[in-house]
């Protein structure tokens, strides 16, 4: 039984799923709820300054992307950070964090850029026995516009500045916080790093409209006929959120650094994957929203049966195994040839590889042969660009096989079993300027 | 098996007043919108889709789920009428199972095809509930006039595609009422709530169309009449007669034609008043037998017993009609044709009697055996014919019993067409009498517009 206890900048905690600082983490009620069902950690909903709360807009937060069955695919959300007093939120805190001490309680911040507000927060976080605190520089709405969230996390000098201000007069362990709303993910972890921080986490969510409304012209969701961008999360990001964590595991200024993986998890496989790119444990939040906590027996199952067919003992056993095998695409091989094997008596006749192949791509695949209806690939004209497999609606049905000898009927060259890129390649004009 | 009845037992009423109304209801629930947002969803949306090719009317199938699928309900019911203006009653009658379903490469992948009815069915029903406007504007008048002889689907499908092209059309009909099958025909749970004559005023939306019900062809107007008032005549009638089981007996009480009890049915006010046997036999082995027995049952009868003559993969009823009316409690029994009814003194009838049958050298024989099933009514579902050729004299050359049409739906006179269920060579079905009478309208276009190819 493969052991999925976790340990991420010295915090401990059961599993490596903790809930991310949102809705769900924002009262004692609901994390309560959520260490029953089995949750190794929670990041408390974010909090703001002590004094009069911010107020939240009194009509929908939510807007959605769905499947025709209704599956929720991506979620925006225009909420602000907790909208309640300072004080409950840190006594709830402190008696969450005395029952449940064998779970990680982190608390989320977002205060102004200014030493002051950190300097006035952070000592009061500490003393509800907290295991960690995480810098709130993602949200890209509302707090935004105030200097804060996403208006931090887009300025480099800022984080940096910000996290040295924690390390300074907090002994807790530092998150950043890193919003995805930035051209390269690279700057704001480098900043991260250079200030102290011990880790970031992303991503948070992406700026967005989800959608417009055709009968009254507006934004949804809606406030009253006008609508403000929101940030966006759910299934659709993950994709978004494992390449940012990739580039920083990657890195040269910032490989090593501890990461929290955030974006669109919703099951085991999709922590497994942001795990084998480097990170130490997971966030979850819309999964959780969906379906309710009860999902975290799922993904504990799950990536724990996967890690005893594997073989992987514990979490650190496949953390980062993915890292090494993302790489620049001047480097990917460009000798290793595929072509699409369409199996017969799997294929269902639909014809979509062969109108996404004549359409769009490469005029590869047959529909007729004989007279009869049939779909085959012509190597010939086959790149080997795996439009088909992903069009293809039956499992296993098209799959990429590896030409390993004779030639490339496509090309009429030879096949070369050894590993050349496009560095060297003789159509690479820099290549050439380095041969000259 | 042998025992008597002391009398036949034919009486209405046999079920509680509230049992008529769920027993007629729609056999088939239409989806709701969620349901066909979700259904439409499992179409991949084929290249040269089979489903398209399997329709005798060629409709877009792809492209109108998908037109589903992306919340444009109106312009897939815009996309199915192109093709066939009857989409709405195919949806409700087509055998699908054996068209557009039965290729369905889900159907193929999984035994699961998409339900491309009930998709066509949600399209269809949603334009005529909104009363959106006609989906053709009719082409400037050519001043062109064709006279269409039937108001069934043959005729209102050719009539609807020659008034789009600016003909000017009259259809004559002998029933009192347009519509044909679909409004006297047809079981009356696949075609609930007057949906026949809700088509029948959709499709004349068009404009062009006068329709005069009462108007037998032979008995009130013939057609040389017609070849002089009008430039082309499509013929679109069906076939008037039912085929008589050759049996001494046969004009007993309790003999049925089956035909005519459907008609009787789906003109009846009040189920309930519709008298039915409480042991029924059906001869025949058509979408006719299987909905005369369905429907006995569903009026009350105790046992419904379908005799056919031929083996199960002999009959036009298709596997899934049979398994229908299996489950609603139907015997379906084989090889077997009927050799003598038994009429009491009163003149009615009481039993059947069947002989076994077998192939016999390529041929279908007797075997000498014989069952006699008690039966208070006997219905006869053994196909149509002319009675009398209602075009006696008109040159119209025939084929065993039907007209003979070309592949333009033309027949042997070269200013008269015909499609539907009167044409010899068809299949008997709604939606192929559809694509003949458009088949028939393009053609007779061409022709009087002098574009012959």
């Amino acid at each position: 039984m493969a052991d999925l206890s976790n340990t991420f900048l010295g915090i401990k905690s059961p599993n490596p799923f903790w809930l991310a600082s949102a809705p769900p983490t924002d009262k004692a009620y609901n994390v309560e709820r959520a260490f029953e069902a089995g949750w190794g950690g929670v990041v408390w909903k974010t909090l703001g300054e002590a004094g009069p709360p911010v107020v939240n807009v009194n009509g929908p937060r939510y807007g959605a992307i769905w499947g025709p069955d209704r599956r929720l695919l991506g979620l925006n959300n225009i909420e602000l950070i907790t909208d309640r007093d300072l004080e409950v939120n840190l006594s709830e805190m402190t008696e969450v964090k005395k029952r449940w001490p064998d779970r990680a309680l982190i608390a989320s911040i977002m205060v102004p850029c200014e030493e002051q507000s950190w300097k006035d927060i952070l000592p009061r976080v500490e003393d509800t026995g907290c295991d960690g605190i995480e810098l709130n520089f993602g949200c890209p709405h509302g707090m935004s516009e105030r200097g804060m969230g996403a208006a931090v996390g887009q300025v480099p000098e800022y984080i940096q500045m910000v996290a040295e201000w924690c390390k300074h007069y907090s002994s807790l362990p530092v998150i950043v916080k890193l919003t995805p709303n930035i051209t390269d993910i690279r700057y704001p972890a480098r900043a991260a790093r250079a200030g102290g921080a011990d880790a970031v986490s992303l991503i948070n969510t992406i700026s967005s409209i989800v959608s417009v409304d055709l009968d009254s012209f507006s934004p949804n969701p809606s406030i009253n006929g006008k609508g403000s961008h929101g940030g966006y999360c759910g299934p659709a990001v993950k994709p978004i959120a494992l390449n940012m964590v990739a580039e920083i595991a990657r890195d040269a200024e910032t490989r090593g650094m501890p990461i929290s993986g955030i974006g669109g998890i919703t099951t085991w496989r999709d922590a497994a994957e942001f795990i084998a790119l480097g990170c130490g444990n997971v966030q979850v939040c819309t999964a959780a929203m969906t379906y309710g906590f009860k999902i975290v027996q799922e993904m504990i199952d799950g990536l724990s049966d996967w890690m005893d067919e594997k073989g992987f003992v514990s979490i650190e056993d496949f953390r980062g195994l993915a890292v090494p095998n993302v790489t620049d695409w001047q480097y990917l091989n460009l000798n290793y040839i595929t072509k699409a094997r369409i199996d017969q008596e799997l294929c269902i006749k639909c014809g979509r590889c062969h109108i996404a192949c004549e359409d769009t791509s490469h005029q590869a695949i047959t529909s007729m042969v004989d007279g009869v209806r049939h779909f085959e690939v012509m190597d010939d004209e086959c790149v080997g660009c795996n439009l088909c497999v992903n069009v293809c609606p039956v499992d296993d049905c098209i799959t990429m096989v590896e030409m390993i000898g004779g030639t490339d009927p496509r090309t009429g060259k030879q096949i070369d079993r050894d590993y050349a890129n496009w560095t060297t390649h003789p159509n690479n004009p820099m290549a050439r300027q380095a041969a000259e | 098996m042998t025992m008597m009845p002391d009398k036949p037992d034919v009486r209405p009423a046999r079920l509680p007043d509230t049992d008529y109304a769920d027993n007629f209801s729609d056999i088939h629930p239409p989806l709701t919108a969620h349901e066909a947002l979700v259904e439409s969803d499992r179409c991949y949306f084929c290249y040269d889709a089979p489903c398209m090719t399997a329709c005798p009317t060629s409709i877009d199938i792809p492209l109108f789920i998908r037109q589903i699928a992306a919340g444009n309900p109106k312009g897939a019911a815009k996309t199915i009428y192109a093709e066939n203006i009857l989409g709405g009653m195919c949806a409700r009658v087509c055998p699908t199972e054996t068209l557009c379903e039965e290729v369905c490469v889900r159907e193929i992948a999984e035994g699961k095809p998409v339900k491309i009815g009930l998709l066509q069915r949600y399209a269809t029903d949603r334009f005529m509930e909104r009363d959106y406007p006609h989906p053709f504007i009719r082409a400037a008048p050519t001043g062109k006039t064709v006279a269409v002889v039937g108001a069934g689907p043959a005729g209102l499908s050719c009539a609807h595609r020659l008034a789009s092209l600016g003909h000017d059309v009259v259809i004559l009909d002998a029933r009192p009422k347009p519509g044909g099958l679909n409004e006297f025909g047809i079981a009356a749970y696949k075609t609930t709530n007057d949906f026949a004559q809700d088509e029948v005023d959709f499709i004349l939306g068009v404009g062009g169309v006068k329709i005069e019900t009462g108007q037998m062809l032979g008995r009130d107007f013939t057609v040389d009449g017609l070849l002089s008032r009008y430039d082309a005549i499509f013929l679109g009638m069906g076939l008037p007669g039912v085929n008589d089981l050759g049996l001494a007996g046969e004009d007993a009480d309790g003999c049925v034609d089956a035909v005519d009890f459907i008609a009787r049915l789906r003109q009846a006010d009040d189920l309930s008043q519709l008298a039915v046997g409480r042991r029924v036999v059906v001869i025949g082995g058509g979408m006719t037998a299987v909905d005369v027995a369905m429907q006995s049952k569903l009026l009350g009868a105790e046992e419904v017993t379908i005799a056919y003559r031929r083996g199960e993969e002999h009959m036009n009823a298709s596997a899934y009609e049979q398994e229908l009316a299996r489950t609603h409690g139907v015997v379906i029994r084989h090889w077997l044709q009927p050799s003598a009814l038994t009429v009491d003194d009163r003149g009615a009838v009481t039993a059947i009697t069947l002989e076994f049958t077998s192939m016999d050298g390529g041929r279908l024989a007797g075997t000498g055996e014989t069952v006699t099933l008690v039966a208070d009514q006997v219905f006869k579902a053994i196909g149509q014919n002319f009675a009398d050729n209602p075009m006696e004299g008109s040159g119209i050359a025939f084929e065993r019993g039907r007209i003979r049409a070309d592949a333009d739906r033309r027949t042997s006179h070269p200013k008269v067409w015909a499609g539907g269920d009167c044409v010899f060579g068809g299949e008997d079905l709604t939606v192929a009498s559809v694509e003949d009478g458009k088949i028939a309208a393009m053609s007779i276009h061409r022709t009087l517009m002098g574009l012959l190819e």
